[in-house]
């Protein structure tokens, strides 16, 4: 039997109160075994205290074709940007 | 290097005019700096040089398991052990971040552990000398992991996004070897004159074989010229042998060890050391696979597979029995 264990993508929380980030991949039987595994490939320095997997074949992704439609409106909108307005210096910080 | 003589097209470097429109924009994209990422478009030859370069770095890391491996047991204290433990536990997960990377240009991990155990695929020529004394590990860790260190540095800028965080990963903890390996030698070189003896032996053993790791001189290499081009490799092999000689010179001084080359010796002019070049008759030897260790190595992974089978398998029916039960209680 030469099935393939499936691959899982693997988060992690650090300890400074950010949010799950992407680490990396790794193969296991079931989630339980790529949490186990994860640990050991993806934190052996404390660079964690929370995990998630996800099996790879789960996650959909935006396609890099898609980038132009999908990204580009939001150049033209400096407004959306703090530095667009000027404010006088004697207003204070704002 | 972890990865050498690593084939590319063999077409040598198209020029921009040459290349269709969307094979430029690529090339664009490289020379400006960006990333390229797996599900982007990219010329088949980028894709398969890359699988047989990342391949080729993941199972050097895997192998190379070995070697340190042979010393576990036989450590001189327990802390010495448990630092070992640390560094060939690290090798292994830097195997796995690089096979991760390879897989994300379409090749199977199955197809590539394959490929290593039927010999298609290579891994780096300085894994198979054996390893005979406690100081080769601090030999391995200051010299072999140096040499490392020089050629992943640069890589954590290749234009592959998934290989270069991967190679961040890497460096992060590769320091950590190599000064565990150099505090082997400090430890040894400050000891008794048996012990210097056997700190001296593993230098004049291990110095040439590190040498061959960056590989034969690529000055004229069609596939490192296009490899270059594609950011891929960053520093021809010359280059980065010239500065890992420059580097450890001055270590060994520290050390009190002399290296093994009657030639070498600092040239005012060139700003560098001068230095005799290893046997590459020897190299390719090695290559095709009759170093000291070759057939070992192979067997050992070999029998790692094999052995591992039922294990693999039995977790695949234990989940999906797991699976079933789940979904008949739902």
């Amino acid at each position: 039997m030469s099935s393939e264990w499936p691959l899982w993508e693997v988060f992690v929380r650090g300890q400074h109160g950010l949010s799950h980030r992407h680490v990396g991949s790794l193969h296991a039987a079931d989630a339980e075994a790529a949490i186990r595994n994860a640990r050991d490939v993806y934190t052996r320095r404390n660079e964690g205290v929370s995990i998630w997997v996800v099996e790879a074949s789960a996650i959909a992704a935006s396609s890099p074709e898609e980038k132009g439609p999908l990204y580009e409106p939001a150049n033209d909108k400096v407004y959306r940007h703090p530095t667009f307005y000027d404010i006088p210096d004697d207003v204070g910080a704002m | 290097m972890y990865a050498q003589m690593i084939k590319s097209t063999g077409k040598g470097v198209k020029a921009l005019e040459d290349m269709d429109p969307q094979e430029r924009a690529f090339q664009e994209r490289i020379d400006a700096g960006g990333k390229i990422e797996p599900k982007d478009w990219m010329p088949e030859g980028y894709r398969k040089t890359l699988i047989r370069q990342i391949g080729q770095h993941a199972h050097s890391e895997i192998v190379g398991q070995l070697p340190e491996g042979n010393w576990i047991t036989r450590a001189p204290t327990l802390q010495r052990k448990a630092i070992l433990l640390a560094k060939v536990q690290d090798e292994a997960g830097h195997g796995l971040y690089l096979y991760c990377a390879a897989e994300t240009l379409g090749v199977s991990r199955d197809q590539l552990t394959r490929d290593l155990l039927s010999g298609k695929m290579k891994y780096s020529s300085i894994f198979n000398y054996p390893t005979l004394t406690w100081a080769d590990m601090g030999a391995v860790g200051w010299l072999v992991d140096g040499a490392a260190i020089m050629n992943q540095v640069p890589l954590q800028r290749t234009s592959y996004g998934p290989y270069a965080r991967a190679m961040v990963r890497i460096c992060k903890e590769e320091s950590f070897h190599q000064r565990q390996g150099f505090d082997i030698m400090m430890k040894m070189a400050q000891g008794t004159k048996a012990q210097r003896h056997m700190a001296q032996d593993a230098l004049n053993r291990f110095w040439y074989p590190s040498l061959m790791m960056f590989g034969p001189s690529d000055k004229d290499s069609v596939h490192s010229a296009q490899s270059m081009a594609w950011k891929i490799k960053m520093n021809t092999n010359d280059e980065l042998r010239q500065k890992f000689v420059d580097q450890t010179v001055p270590q060994a001084e520290h050390l009190g060890l002399a290296i093994p080359d009657e030639a070498l010796r600092w040239n005012d002019e060139r700003g560098h050391y001068d230095f005799s070049e290893p046997d590459w008759s020897e190299f390719y030897e090695v290559l095709k696979g009759n170093g000291p260790c070759s057939a070992e190595r192979m067997a050992a992974r070999n029998k790692a597979w094999d052995d591992g089978a039922w294990v693999r398998e039995g977790l695949l029916a234990h989940a999906e029995k797991k699976r079933a039960r789940k979904l008949a209680a739902e």
